[in-house]
């Protein structure tokens, strides 16, 4: 994978991973492309698509659009998969996660998501095995009250 | 309120996070930003020493400002600070802050560096862990430097924990992907693999991913993992959905495992064991299989984690392209998904069977599912699949079902979303091309296509129907008469013009017998298009007057009248102006056999790669396009054209400015056919044929201006040895590295021009020497180092003779040949020697071969004299484009999708001589922040890499 961004239907940046040497300026380029790309897709549309020599492969959870680079040779349902269990991990993690928990715990996000894919490979697919080091670091940490729509029911 | 942290969680951050989502625009945002970085900076620099809570939150401030768009230029000391904090969660926020925000601070990633160290040192394995994690993700050439060597050692260590493993492992493969040349290979690679049997699922996942890098690029080294690889992955499928746990997902045994142990397996050949080979099939049959069982879940997890694995595992039956069996079981699988209620899978199945129709075991099952996906590129709602679509039925197309296809595509093509037009006309252009028996029917496509598409229509296309048009007579009347038609339309595409201007003025005359399109009627269609077009085309139409003029002595006063109008005769265009003066004056002044001579039909284009197929291929990487595919390209095309014979380069009116004219070609075409040269698209031959051509020929009635004589004296040299070269004929050569036609020499009495083709070992040069004054040059002679056919010894003023060299490469070589060159102007003695622009890379055959393939061969030229490098400024702009255009002259295939890093270019290329081939690999890696390159050479033969890196070294 080459990079991961998580963005609303507002187009905001929520977060934002990058496997592979760029700069600044490219990241912004890439992102605000991909962003305007990827919220002009209507719902039924496919969640793969080609762009520039990488394939993208998106999702979305209630306002949150979760967008993956990945190269040519990788699966593109795998993929689609590896965000379903982040998004199951950040469920699992907040309670019921929505946009305001990943826009206020924003490093929390950064955590779980090291935890799960490091340089761009699955580090750790088992759910328990991921959470058990988030909350082994953070014992002390605890999230009360939550709003906004849920992204798994 | 919105959610907010509590117990340890940061209070200020998340009062100061919703500040920001209440400000309504995005000035407050900024105003309440600055704020906040203003108050950061005071409380940083302020004398008051900060607790690690305040600076930890102060960090987090800034990572979030940084992550909202905006730049940040302090705090990273703090972050630093932090790194070397005993509490986990300060310590956190440092590694994460700096992971987002590396500043490449020398000072600073010292600092870095050396707590990283403390922290891979502590035997904490959450501390590892966080250390670990950190340089994966920043995993810079510094840091690579600093822990290449550690990690390896961490990684396969008795007493490293799992989870310490895991990270280690991908930490190891970032670096690799950086800086593969500091990741040494050791004693600690065969315990790596060996990780496959670990029996922690997490370790087996993560060091997976590392072993699959190092394969492809170190595959005897890894090759034991492939029975590893398939007992494990024997284990996972035939395991019961709960065996595994935690890594059971939806039902589904460890499916990221799975995909990965597939992957890893394409990396090889099939395996050779029996044994192993058998176990792999059955594995491969069971998910075959499991794909028709029912669900387990309704849940679409379930259904693509299984369905990710059946198409890796079809990705590997293709890959080994061996058993027909399960090719054509992968085929039908595939069918069933096309039509498939999910989007997804309807994707999916279509690009994966487009590589399934190349393999000749199941060409023909593919083709089976013809109506399907011509039904899906017509129904499809989404752009993407509909892409889709079309690449397959452009795979599955052959003879058999190529009208059909075609017509579907061109059918498509009227309503086709604009992104993916130009790449449908290019794959229609080349199916008509390449299938077409009887070529009315190409020519129709073709037109259609202009038709329907005319502004997608790039020139190759249009170039390549008039090459095939000129190559095959038996379709010349259809094409005039088809073309005449196609105009009467009262608004055709520019394109159509230039096609009917350019067929018209070359074959009008078969279809005039009838008077419904007599000569005038001709002339009069193509004239009432003239006013619509551009200048390029106006010119081209104004060539196929004066073509006419030949063709039918009828029309000359016609045409004679329109050229002398002033819109002609005085057009602001220089072009334009010259044309009209010029053709003029050649049909008013030269006689119907001169004329016939001048104006002759085009001779047969040489024989080359398809412009167009070309053209795609640089859209699609090489991949796309098939080595046979090529070879078919070519042999149908029609005759080659034989090189021409030195003296019978007839005259032409010659057009001094390169510009797009087809007619311009009579002079260049033959002998610019480098056939392999994989730059040779037509468009080439019109930028290089201009100067060496303009001072051929038709001089006598002062219609080119280089006839004027010169009044400053010639420089006296009096020596009759032969001179020493002339102190830029190195910078002269460099400037035919990487092309092969053009103005070697120039000065205000002599022109030299050159025009060269290579093939294999051998190679032509056709020198031309002008004379630019009016007056005779005498004792005109050339002398070479090597041995050389005499020139003409008299050079009248304002001529040009041409000297023709033959060359063979012998072996490899440094040093050009000197070209001397003697004559007496006006009684002085001119001697005057120059480097002959024949350099080693002239010899090169183009090879295209695979990332892996290159990066074994890579690998083994990796004896230090093997390589040549250097690193220098550029000296041109860094265009990336013409730096490929440049890479193509120099006669290398240039390879895409095999860097990791796409900025770079590699190449490879085999260089022949009579003694021996020579494999060169290329790779070219621009620094455009710096504005350097840096370019590595590695050749079988250490003299070669050395040259050509000097000689490449002097071309960007």
């Amino acid at each position: 994978m080459q990079f991961m961004l998580l963005f609303s239907r507002q187009g905001k940046l929520r977060l934002q991973k990058w496997y592979v040497p760029l700069s600044d300026k490219e990241k912004k380029k890439i992102t605000r492309e991909l962003v305007q790309t990827v919220l002009a897709r209507k719902p039924k549309m496919c969640s793969f698509l080609e762009w520039r020599d990488l394939k993208i492969v998106y999702k979305r959870y209630a306002s949150l659009y979760f967008c993956c680079a990945i190269e040519d040779q990788d699966n593109e349902l795998i993929t689609l998969e590896i965000i379903h269990r982040y998004v199951e991990l950040l469920d699992k993690y907040f309670g019921s996660v929505c946009e305001l928990d990943i826009i206020f715990n924003f490093e929390k996000a950064y955590f779980i998501l090291d935890e799960f894919l490091l340089g761009g490979e699955a580090q750790e697919t088992s759910k328990k095995n991921v959470l058990k080091a988030i909350e082994q670091a953070d014992l002390l940490q605890e999230v009360s009250h939550h709003e906004g729509s849920r992204f798994v029911d | 309120m919105p959610a907010v942290s509590k117990g340890d969680g940061m209070r200020g951050l998340a009062v100061f996070i919703s500040d920001i989502r209440n400000c309504k625009s995005k000035e407050a945002e900024i105003k309440r930003i600055n704020k906040e970085l203003a108050n950061i900076r005071s409380k940083f620099k302020g004398d008051k020493a900060l607790d690690g809570y305040s600076k930890k939150k102060y960090v987090c401030k800034l990572l979030f400002i940084f992550l909202l768009g905006h730049d940040i230029d302090f705090g990273h000391m703090e972050a630093v600070n932090l790194l070397s904090s005993n509490k986990y969660t300060e310590k956190q926020i440092g590694y994460l802050f700096i992971s987002v925000l590396v500043n490449s601070n020398s000072e600073l990633i010292r600092l870095i560096n050396n707590a990283i160290k403390n922290d891979l040192s502590s035997r904490n394995p959450t501390f590892m862990c966080l250390a670990l994690h950190c340089i994966a993700n920043v995993g810079s050439r510094e840091m690579a430097e600093a822990f290449a060597g550690e990690i390896p050692r961490i990684l396969v260590a008795g007493d490293t924990m799992d989870s310490v493993k895991q990270s280690a492992a991908l930490c190891l493969l970032r670096l690799y992907k950086t800086s593969p040349d500091l990741v040494l290979m050791g004693e600690w690679t065969s315990r790596v693999v060996h990780l496959l049997n670990d029996q922690h699922m997490g370790v087996v996942t993560a060091a997976i991913s590392l072993i699959t890098c190092l394969s492809q690029k170190n595959p005897d080294e890894f090759k034991t993992c492939v029975s590893l690889a398939v007992s494990r992955l024997s284990r996972i499928v035939s395991s019961a959905s709960t065996d595994l746990q935690d890594y059971t997902y939806y039902f589904v045994p460890a499916p990221w495992l799975s995909c990965k142990l597939l992957r890893l397996l394409q990396c090889y050949p099939p395996p050779e064991d029996g044994a192993v080979k058998g176990r792999l099939v059955e594995c491969l049959e069971t998910i075959l299989n499991k794909a028709q069982e029912p669900p387990k879940s309704k849940k679409v997890q379930h259904s693509n984690a299984k369905n990710a694995i059946l198409f890796e595992a079809i990705a590997l039956i293709i890959h080994y392209d061996s058993e027909p069996n399960l090719l054509v079981r992968a085929c039908n699988q595939l069918g069933q998904f096309l039509q498939h209620r999910e989007t997804n899978l309807r994707y999916l199945a279509l690009e994966s069977m487009c590589t399934l129709a190349s393999s000749e075991f199941s060409h023909e099952a593919v083709k089976t599912h013809i109506e399907t996906v011509i039904n899906a590129l017509k129904t499809e709602r989404d752009v993407s699949v509909r892409q889709r679509a079309a690449d397959l039925l452009y795979a599955m197309c052959d003879r058999s079902n190529a009208k059909q296809i075609v017509a579907e595509m061109l059918s498509y093509l009227e309503t086709a979303d604009y992104s993916i037009r130009e790449e449908m006309v290019l794959k229609v252009a080349i199916l008509a091309e390449k299938y077409a028996v009887d070529y009315s029917w190409y020519v129709d496509t073709i037109l259609n296509l202009i038709r329907i598409a005319g502004d997608y229509v790039s020139e190759e296309v249009w170039y390549r129907v008039i090459q095939i048009v000129i190559n095959r007579d038996d379709v010349q009347g259809y094409a005039a008469k088809t073309v005449f038609e196609a105009l009467q339309a009262p608004a055709c595409h520019e394109n159509m013009v230039k096609v009917g201007g350019y067929i018209l003025g070359e074959f009008g005359n078969l279809i005039a017998g009838d008077p419904r399109s007599s000569p005038l009627v001709q002339f009069n269609l193509l004239h009432s298009k003239f006013h619509l077009c551009s200048v390029p085309t106006r010119a081209l139409l104004l060539s196929a007057y004066i073509k006419f003029i030949n063709l039918f002595p009828e029309t000359k006063s016609t045409i004679q009248e329109v050229l002398r109008c002033d819109s002609q005769i005085r057009n602001s265009d220089v072009e334009l102006q010259q044309r009209a003066v010029e053709y003029l004056k050649l049909s008013s002044i030269a006689s119907t056999d001169v004329l016939a001579t001048v104006l002759e039909e085009m001779p047969p284009f040489p024989e080359r790669e398809s412009s167009i197929l070309a053209k795609l291929k640089k859209k699609k990487g090489p991949g796309a396009v098939s080595a046979g595919e090529l070879e078919e390209g070519k042999r149908e095309g029609g005759e080659v054209n034989g090189a021409e014979r030195p003296g019978d380069n007839a005259a032409i009116a010659s057009t001094p400015s390169p510009s797009a004219d087809l007619l311009g070609l009579r002079s260049a075409a033959p002998v610019s056919a480098a056939p392999v040269s994989a730059g040779s698209l037509l468009v080439d031959v019109f930028s290089e044929a201009g100067p060496a051509a303009s001072t051929a020929g038709v001089n006598d009635d002062g219609f080119l201006s280089c006839s004027s004589a010169l009044s400053s004296a010639p420089p006296s040299v009096v020596s009759e040895d032969p001179a020493p070269p002339l102190p830029e004929s190195d910078e002269l050569l460099n400037k035919f590295v990487c092309k092969n036609n053009g103005v070697l020499f120039e000065n205000q009495l002599l022109q030299i021009g050159i025009k060269s083709e290579y093939r294999q070992n051998l190679g032509r040069m056709y020198l031309f020497y002008g004379n630019k004054t009016s007056v005779q040059f005498v004792s005109f002679s050339t002398t070479l180092n090597v041995q050389l056919k005499p020139v003409d010894p008299l050079v009248e003023g304002g001529a040009q003779v041409q000297q023709v060299i033959n060359i063979e490469c012998l072996s490899d070589f440094s040093d050009a040949p000197l070209l001397n060159i003697k004559f007496r102007y006006g009684g002085a003695l001119q001697n005057l020697s120059l480097k002959l622009p024949v350099t080693i890379n002239k010899f090169f055959q183009p090879t295209e071969m695979s990332s892996h393939d290159f990066f074994q061969r890579w690998k083994q030229l990796s004896q230090p004299q093997q390589e040549a490098q250097k690193i220098f400024k550029a000296n041109h702009p860094m265009d990336t484009e013409v730096l490929k255009a440049k890479l193509l002259g120099l006669g290398t295939a240039l390879l895409d999708n095999v860097d990791p890093n796409p900025e770079n270019f590699v190449c490879a290329g085999v260089i022949q001589t009579k003694a021996q081939q020579i494999g060169c690999l290329l790779r070219l890696e621009p620094n455009a922040q710096a504005q350097m390159y840096r370019l590595t050479l590695r050749s079988s033969k250490d003299t070669v890499a050395k040259r050509l890196c000097e000689l490449l070294s002097e071309q960007f």
